[in-house]
């Protein structure tokens, strides 16, 4: 949020950092409680006419949540004997790093980026996407980590399924993006939304031009491998709790499941704020412009990203899981010709229009 | 030479010395159980892994034995039916059936027909909420949450109805020797047929959301497939062998302890013989016995509930061996009785010990998931295994 913090501040630039800092911190935390509050608890309660979740605290179960966490907290943190113990230690906090590092670069007014400054023109830094997806494999290493780390068969099993598909499914992911980065011709992410903001639709600029209208093959197959990336049903083959019990966090507990946790509900709100950002015109909404736009732009874009995540939310309680080859061949031998074609396809009408 | 006899020369030192020896993956000895959420209880499965693929699956069972064959010559013919209700103890009503058909078949008791109509309806009923846990519990193996709930909340139902007429959820304990205990409570017979219908509507949800989706599919055709004759040789009964296209139902072609003959109704085959055909011969089925169920209620008979029978039950000497079609299978009562109020020796036939008994042969060669896939769609109950 340069702009609005770009007044003098004691300090200079590091309480401006220290500010941007607390602002990440806090607000992964907060959407990944929203999202498990509305969609985990009461949105899964209301599909499976549960009563558990929809009885604490009076109300709509409102006191679930915070039950669930002093739970959490309260527990004994148990390393196993056999464990790696400082590669155990580290694990939930790589997880959970790739999921801020992530979220940086969400842009959430014409003004309010967090990474990056204004003075190349439209803030953000320019590699935005780039640097999202790249970060976003981060995860990788902290799920290869804990599974090795427990000294777990179960475990074991689960971060080498996760390895495997995580990496299958990066490569969907970027080439659904490279269309969305063709038609906007730039990588930074407030590029992209001005470009959709100020884009028309035959000559109608009413909505600008979401990317969702021409990209929609692009939408799908990134909403599909966002899904993989997630390990979200049906392709949580990693935690798979019918058959590896609970993956590759089998031997984890309290305080640093918790981490597993909210890494695994805040990179979904980070990967519905990036599909909302490439797809719905991020935080814009026909109608507000101006310094206005600073401080509605991120209700707009909560709430853009609310939808996709309900999305995602949907899909992940009706779904049975794949099998690791039939995920596999899933993504080789569908998603990535598809996009291929769809890259292709973009760039000819790009050239052509 | 199979994958896990390794060359005992790899592991000498020599072999270290070898730049080309090949690099020892070696295989993984997996412990599916005692405590494993898709073993329904205590069953253990020791898998031996070659990667994710299983070279040799040995069931390991007995963590939950409780020695009812043993028990049962310390009790009298009416304290047996309270101990083995718990062999089956999600279809308890229909464990109860046969035995007490033994009974009464060496003391020559015939049981009313309103009595012997009412155990058909809550046999069926058993069947129905056995298999409703079934049909969302598969659901939840394969990966899905939602029908495990939609299953147990279905459930309810039929156990309340079950409940509201013989006292109790889960064990009722209702049969006695020459009837049953209690007539059917006030409005329970449209109460009944109210949820049948549910039952009907609960099938069809569970036919969308499961059995017709492409993932399911995906994840059950063509594994875990069980041939009509092993499987007939291995002593898989019920609807796993009917999955495999065997036309053979104790309801129908056994003795006929139940009026099962005087109704009209159908026995489900499906020629696959996979985890999906087990899956979808148990969703027919359970639209089968809503509908016997409204059939019988149709037909019910008035009269008494209870035949003549002595104040002191005692069975005089003989032996016999009842069958009946259980929700698992054949479940069998071998009654060796010397003319004491107890029996002398009962030997207990249970559906779900022979159809884990193929699990080795079965699961040979497949995949850890499709492990859980097969355990589920064989669908056995840990009581039934170790008695």
């Amino acid at each position: 949020m340069s702009h609005l913090l770009a007044i003098d501040l004691p300090g200079g630039w590091q309480t401006t950092l220290g500010i941007k800092t607390l602002i990440v911190m806090g607000l992964i935390p907060v959407g990944a409680l929203v999202l498990g509050y509305t969609f985990l608890l009461k949105m899964m309660s209301h599909m499976q006419s549960r009563v558990g979740p929809m009885d604490p605290g009076g109300f709509h179960g409102w006191f679930q949540l915070i039950g669930d966490g002093i739970k959490f907290i309260q527990k004994e943190d148990i390393i196993p004997a056999g464990a790696d113990k400082r590669v155990f230690k580290m694990a939930p906090a790589v997880v959970v790093m790739s999921t801020f590092l992530m979220f940086v670069v969400l842009p959430a007014g014409p003004n309010a980026v967090v990474a990056g400054s204004i003075h190349n023109g439209i803030g953000g830094i320019d590699v935005g996407i780039f640097y999202a997806l790249a970060v976003s494999s981060l995860s990788v290493i902290g799920v290869l980590m804990a599974g090795w780390a427990s000294s777990n068969k179960y475990a074991l099993i689960g971060a080498l399924r996760a390895a495997a598909q995580l990496i299958a499914y990066e490569l969907p992911l970027v080439l659904a993006v490279v269309g969305v980065v063709v038609q906007a011709g730039t990588m930074n992410l407030q590029g992209i939304v001005f470009a959709q903001r100020d884009g028309e639709i035959f000559g109608w600029g009413g909505i600008g031009s979401p990317y969702i209208l021409t990209q929609f093959v692009g939408f799908c197959l990134f909403m599909v491998a966002a899904q993989a990336e997630l390990t979200q049903p049906p392709f949580d083959m990693p935690v798979a709790e019918s058959e590896l019990v609970a993956g590759y966090m089998v031997e984890y507990t309290g305080f640093r499941f918790l981490f597993f946790f909210i890494g695994e509900f805040g990179t979904a709100f980070v990967y519905a704020g990036l599909a909302a950002t490439l797809f719905l015109g991020g935080w814009s909404i026909p109608g507000v412009e101006g310094e206005i736009a600073n401080w509605v732009g991120p209700l707009v874009l909560f709430a853009k990203i609310m939808f996709v995540a309900f999305l995602m939310f949907w899909a992940r309680f009706s779904y049975p899981r794949l099998r690791e080859d039939q995920l596999q061949s899933l993504a080789w031998k569908w998603m990535i010709p598809i996009s291929l074609i769809n890259i292709l396809v973009t760039g000819a009408l790009k050239v052509a229009l | 030479m199979t994958a896990f006899d390794v060359d005992p020369k790899l592991y000498s030192p020599l072999a270290d010395s070898h730049l080309n020896v090949e690099l020892d993956t070696g295989d993984m000895v997996l412990n599916i159980g005692p405590q494993h959420p898709a073993t329904h209880g205590t069953f253990r499965l020791v898998v031996r892994l070659d990667g994710e693929r299983v070279i040799k699956a040995d069931p390991v069972i007995g963590y939950m034995h409780r020695g009812y064959e043993k028990l049962t010559e310390y009790r009298t013919y009416p304290q047996v039916t309270t101990l083995i209700n718990r062999i089956d103890w999600l279809s308890s009503f229909a464990n109860e059936v046969p035995f007490i058909a033994a009974a009464e078949q060496l003391m020559g008791i015939e049981a009313p027909p309103r009595a012997l109509y009412i155990r058909t309806i809550l046999t069926e009923m058993a069947r129905i909420s056995t298999f409703l846990l079934f049909l969302g519990e598969m659901g939840l193996q394969v990966g899905a949450i939602t029908p495990a709930f939609l299953g147990f909340r279905d459930r309810e139902y039929p156990l309340n109805l079950i409940e509201s007429a013989t006292g109790g959820r889960f064990h009722p304990n209702f049969n006695r020797i020459g009837g049953i205990k209690d007539d059917l409570p006030w409005g329970w017979i449209a109460e009944c047929r109210n949820t049948m219908r549910k039952m009907l509507d609960s099938c069809d949800i569970f036919e969308d959301l499961v059995l017709g989706n492409p993932i399911f599919q995906a994840r059950t055709r063509g594994i875990g497939i069980i041939p009509a004759e092993l499987g007939a040789a291995y002593g898989v009964s019920g609807s796993n062998i009917r999955a495999s296209g065997v036309d053979w139902d104790l309801r129908r072609d056994g003795e006929p302890l139940l009026p099962y003959n005087e109704i009209d109704w159908k026995v489900w085959t499906h020629q696959d013989g996979d985890s999906y055909a087990r899956y979808w011969v148990r969703l027919q089925e359970t639209r089968e016995s809503a509908r016997m169920i409204l059939h019988l209620l149709d037909q019910m008979p008035s009269g008494p509930i209870m035949a003549k029978v002595p104040r002191i039950i005692k069975v005089p000497q003989g032996e016999t061996y009842v069958a009946a079609e259980n929700p698992l299978g054949e479940m069998g009562y071998y009654i060796i009785s010397k003319g004491a109020t107890g029996p002398f020796r009962v030997k207990i036939r249970t559906a779900s010990f022979s159809n884990v008994s193929i699990m080795p042969w079965l699961l040979q060669g497949i995949y850890v998931p499709d492990v859980i896939t097969v355990l589920a769609s064989l669908y056995f109950i840990l009581g039934d295994i170790d008695k």
